[in-house]
């Protein structure tokens, strides 16, 4: 792969990267976080990729390939997971939304295990 | 002699435990105790071998490194599988009969969804000890994050949701930095074991943004000041058992990673300034986590808070151990430490358990002579924190001891100033839950009898926290014993 | 270590066991309780009384085990020890006696019990403490153990008082933390040592040194009560009268003496301090102490607190004689950590009598209060003479040793301050006396208990009567070859070598 290439592609991942963070900091709705983090998941596995692509010789290294077949079921499973855990909260909460006053911590007013569901 | 099955037997058990418990729930309590006695005799034989015969590789499917995936045990694993396993057979005992209170639907449901999920979360802190590659650090630390996450939701209150939402999407972006640093070492390196990366480190170092991105990431899922808000809400609003195992044992697999970065694989880049830096948010955490911990209303925040402060305490090993000086000093003190506070932890989270359950709430200033209801808990609770504030001869004190002499080992006081402020600290906060469980007021009423293995578990948890440092210089001894070539400040500041 | 060694073991395990079974006792099983309690402070005089023998016999104690890495946690019997260990082990049996009959028919007292033998335990270690972190240990120890027994009473006072001992206290422990810890950095492990281990540091590390000394006699100085650092005593006075005892006699402010003595003693060794230059501003902060305590102690009416700033100001003396260089010196500071602890336990046994019996807790309560318990007032009178320095009692002993040893280094200003304290003392105590004897009593007590045969409960009466004995005995046994001066003397010679 020649130098301009990969670099082109060693900034699209960073971009990728990036643009998805942003909208996990930015973005309230759930659903919304939950794609966010697919896409940062996406710039990663793109650097994987590239990598790849740069190995010398005609063939590219396979270990980086194995590594994102592995991160990509690491990802589904965890989007599964958030899907399942969003669902629960707007059951529960009425709300697609997390408070954003508890990031403060330590306000959760008379919360403990009893006031379940 | 190889003690190979050993390693595989620490994954694999509490993976077959967590499979078995899902499809037999009313068994799981007895998979648990099998899997503990299981994981017990594995490490207890592991800690042998890695005494006798150094550190203990086995290679999955035969294929060895580079290509396939080894599992080690040197002294820093198996102490750490040791914690674990302490706690995590505590935690069993105790969730035994936990949930079983209720005697609710709610209270059985949840406790069909315990069971497997702190298996595999013990499948998932095993396995992370064990991991020799930085890339299988990954995998192991996202297994690791579900099942917290999964077992923070346990509760299923309003709060108890929100909370683990938000520890979810912090849990998976960090983990998404460290990944992206992987992914940048391996193009720069063209490896991913920790060996090999220490080996060819002097010639060709991995990029220091590959290190920021993993060093964020981690620090973030250890809950290091100041990413630590998610913290104390998931900690606090879980069953007991479940805080336990949070404050105790998950916050460490990060850390532990952090640990194999800095000290093993990436030890070239361990300069002063980086030492310092990282010591110098353990310290801020130490200070803002302490002083949180003092303004809480609630017995769970207040202990929450209090692991904010304790994990800024395992950062001062940075810049201690970092030292050609000290650095064993340091080294052992930090892991002496953290030692000392996960059996202190988890004992004070299950006695909170306690008293909530029997009193039906935590409020610090309604404990009113809740000794006298529940002498043998708050007992408990006295000598984990022992521990915390570092009195003699707990293990915290064990600890603090190490980080202190490497500290006036290196000379520096401010160091020295902050780790005895913390004490004092922690003193006060933990006082002030005492003083208001001894004063006699009008008795609380006790609601629920608490079952007695649930008080003497905390109980004997507690009393391994507050007497283990008696012991503390055998944790030193296995510490040093199987340590890779790549620790060579384990030289330096040998006991005298 | 050897087989020998395990008798300073059991020394420790006898109260420390007894501790951890009377905590799971029945609350109801008072005459088991009782029985424990007894049989474990009986227990641990025999042992002491053995170890007494078998170093008369030339026996050598030792025992240690590993702790932290390097460091063991380490026991021995050496001079300083058996003199402490005695001395705490006797007056507990006798404390012990004291509290089962004070405590009789108030709730907790498994807890209270339980306490009691782990803050004994913690004061016998203090005392065979063979290393410096060992010490350190016990030490710690002693505050947490002790904590438990000031709050006792679950009171909105109580948890206040509780709550300034403990900070007063952490502090000291943490700056003495600090210490042991800087010197270890700078000279290995510390073991006791007659005459000092830190010669070798003293030719390069005088300015480290220096500091050092400070921050042992600070640190330490919080439990001895070392003014400024005293604070914390008078709000201490919370606790039921058998832990004022304790703590005033036995454990926490003696151990902070005996803590002084042993740092100075063992780990500088006097003669090194003496070059230091730092024994002077000890003996003057020992001084001010001394006069400070009396003379707050005049104008309280309290009695519990009056005997409190007596003891701040008592405690002193010992200070004064480890600060003062010189063998007459020494002995008389060193036969005062002795002797006070015989004289103020019995003024403490008194005043709960008071209390208990007649619910007299003022000083202006007490007229007349010798007809009505005429033995109880006899052994404070006792006491409180031997407090003023009246011959031939305990406390002329220590007195006119301080003042032999401080004309012999040629500090004339000790021997006025010493007639000014005792002039103060006897300002303090004889109007209690006067009030006592002489003046009628009132129609009615504040809150009368009757007690049948005699005047207060029978183990009420035993334990003041049999301190007081001992304060007459070692007043006039003084020169003979078995009283704790003749002991004290033994260490002297040591200390200052041929």
């Amino acid at each position: 792969m020649p130098d301009a290439d990969y670099r082109l592609y060693l900034m699209a991942s960073a971009a990728i990267f990036t643009i998805g963070f942003y909208s996990m900091l930015t973005q309230a709705h759930l659903l919304r976080r939950i794609m966010a983090f697919n896409v940062m998941g996406c710039g990663v596995f793109l650097l994987f990729i590239t990598l790849a692509a740069r190995a010398p010789g005609p063939v590219p290294d396979p270990v980086p390939h194995a590594m994102v077949l592995t991160g990509i079921v690491v990802s589904v499973c965890a989007t599964g997971l958030a899907l399942a855990l969003a669902g629960r909260v707007q059951t529960v909460t009425g709300k697609t939304e997390l408070e954003p006053g508890e990031d403060a911590g330590g306000r959760s007013g008379a919360a403990h295990h009893g006031s379940s569901a | 002699m190889t003690f190979a099955w050993a390693i595989v037997l620490l994954v694999l058990l509490p993976l077959a435990a967590a499979a078995l418990s899902f499809a037999f729930p009313r068994r799981g309590g007895w998979l648990a105790a099998g899997a503990a006695v299981g994981i017990g005799v594995g490490t207890a034989q592991l800690i042998r071998a890695v005494l006798a015969d150094g550190a203990q590789i086995h290679q999955v499917g035969g294929w060895g490194a580079p290509l396939g995936i080894d599992l080690r045990a040197d002294g820093l694993a198996v102490w750490m599988l040791l914690v674990a396993g302490i706690n995590g057979a505590a935690v069993a005992l105790y969730s035994s009969r936990y949930f079983g209170m209720e005697r609710s639907e709610e209270g059985r449901h949840r406790e069909r969804y315990f069971w497997p999920l702190f298996l595999f979360l013990w499948t998932a802190l095993n396995a992370l000890f064990l991991s020799a590659d930085i890339f299988n650090l990954y995998v192991t630390l996202e297994m690791l994050g579900f099942a917290a996450v999964m077992l923070a939701a346990l509760a299923g209150g309003r709060d108890a949701l929100a909370a683990a939402m938000r520890y979810l999407l912090v849990s998976l972006s960090a983990s998404l930095f460290y990944l992206l640093g992987v992914a940048l070492v391996y193009g720069q390196c063209g490896t991913v074991d920790l060996r090999l990366l220490a080996a060819q480190a002097p010639a060709q170092p991995a990029p220091w943004v590959a290190l920021a991105l993993m060093t964020g990431g981690l620090a973030t899922k250890t809950a290091l000041l100041p990413m630590h808000f998610w913290l104390p809400p998931a900690h606090a609003s879980a069953p007991a058992p479940v805080s336990a195992l949070l404050s105790a044992l998950v916050v460490k697999g990060s850390f532990y990673i952090l640990l194999r970065l800095w000290f093993e694989a990436f030890q070239v880049r361990m300069t002063p300034a980086v030492a310092q830096a990282l010591g110098a948010l353990g310290a801020a955490a130490i200070l803002w986590g302490s002083i949180s911990a003092l303004r809480q209303a609630r017995l769970k925040l207040l202990i929450a808070h209090s692991t904010v402060a304790q994990i800024g305490y395992l950062f001062l090993l940075f810049p201690r151990a970092a030292s050609p000086k000290a650095g064993f000093l340091g080294w052992s003190g930090g892991l002496i430490l953290l030692g000392a506070h996960a059996c202190a932890k988890t004992a004070m989270f299950l006695t909170a358990g306690n008293i909530l359950h029997a009193v039906g709430h935590d409020r610090i200033k309604d404990l009113e002579g809740v000794t006298r209801g529940l002498p043998v808990s708050m007992f408990a609770f006295g000598l984990s924190a022992l521990s915390l504030v570092g009195l003699p001869p707990s293990g915290g004190f064990a600890g603090k001891w190490l980080l202190l002499s490497a500290g006036v080992a290196q000379g520096q006081w401010w160091w020295i100033a902050m780790v005895l402020f913390g004490s004092l600290l922690a003193a006060a906060y933990v006082v002030r839950v005492l003083t208001h469980a001894f004063t006699s007021g009008s008795k609380p009423a006790i609601l629920n009898p608490i079952p007695p293995v649930m008080e003497w578990t905390a109980l004997v948890l507690a009393i391994v926290a507050a007497g283990f440092g008696l012991a503390a210089f055998w944790p030193a001894e296995l510490l040093r014993a199987g340590a890779p070539q790549a620790m060579p400040f384990l030289a330096g500041g040998a006991a005298p | 270590m050897n087989i020998d060694g395990l008798v300073l073991l059991g020394i420790l395990l006898s109260s420390f066991l007894t501790g951890v079974a009377i905590f799971f006792l029945n609350e109801e099983s008072h005459r088991l309780r009782t029985w424990l309690n007894l049989l474990g402070a009986g227990l641990k005089l025999i042992l002491v009384a053995a170890l007494l023998w078998g170093i008369y016999q030339g026996h050598e104690y030792s025992f240690s085990i590993d702790f932290l890495p390097g460091i063991p946690l380490a026991l021995g019997a050496d001079a300083h020890s058996v003199l402490f260990v005695t001395l705490s082990t006797v007056l507990w049996f006798w404390t012990t006696l004291y509290a089962v009959g004070y405590l009789e028919g108030s709730p907790h007292r498994s807890r209270f019990f339980g306490f009691f033998s782990l803050c004994v335990t913690a004061t016998t270690g203090i005392a065979l403490s063979a290393n410096l972190v060992t010490f350190l240990t016990f030490y710690e120890l002693l505050t947490v153990t002790t904590y438990p027994l000031v709050v006792h009473r679950g009171t909105e006072d109580a948890m206040r008082g509780g709550r300034i001992y403990l900070a007063y206290t952490m502090l000291g422990g943490t700056v003495l933390l600090l210490a042991v810890v800087w010197l270890h950095g700078l000279a290995g492990p510390i073991a006791f040592r007659e005459r000092g281990a830190i010669e070798s540091l003293m030719a390069t590390r005088r300015g480290e040194l220096q500091a050092l000394f400070m921050l042992f006699m600070i640190g330490i100085g919080f439990k001895a009560a070392l003014v400024p650092l005293h604070g914390w005593l008078p709000k201490a006075m919370v606790a039921p009268a058998p832990v004022s005892a304790l703590l005033h006699a036995v454990a926490v402010v003696k151990a902070g003496a005996f803590g002084i003595v042993r740092i100075v003693h063992d780990v500088f060794g006097i003669e090194n301090a003496a070059k230091l230059g730092v024994l002077q501003p000890l003996a003057i902060a020992a001084g001010v102490t001394i006069l400070y305590g009396s003379l707050l102690a005049l104008f309280q009416d309290g009695l519990k607190k009056r005997l409190a700033y007596s003891t701040v100001s008592q405690v002193s003396y010992i200070v004064l004689g480890t600060a003062i260089l010189g063998p007459l010196a020494t002995i008389g500071g060193l036969v005062h950590l002795v002797h006070q602890g015989l004289m103020k336990i019995t003024l403490f046994f008194g005043a709960g009598n008071y209390a208990e019996t007649l619910g007299i807790h003022r000083v202006s309560e007490m007229n007349g209060v010798g007809r009505r318990m005429p033995w109880t007032t006899a052994a404070f009178t006792v006491a409180a003479l031997g407090m003023i320095g009246l011959p031939p009692l305990a406390g002329h002993v220590s007195k006119s040793y301080l003042n032999q040893g401080a004309a012999a280094a040629g500090q004339e200003w000790v021997a006025i301050l010493l007639a000014a304290s005792s002039l103060l003392n006897a300002a303090y105590f004889l109007p209690i006396l006067w009030r006592a004897w002489f003046m009628s009593p009132p129609r009615q007590w504040p809150h009368e208990h009757a007690f049948g045969r005699w005047e207060t409960h029978w183990m009420l009466l035993a334990a003041p009567l049999v301190t007081a004995g001992l304060v007459l005995w070692a007043g006039l046994s003084a020169e003979s070859s078995f009283s704790p001066l003749a002991w004290v003397k033994l260490i002297a010679a040591r200390e200052y070598g041929p």
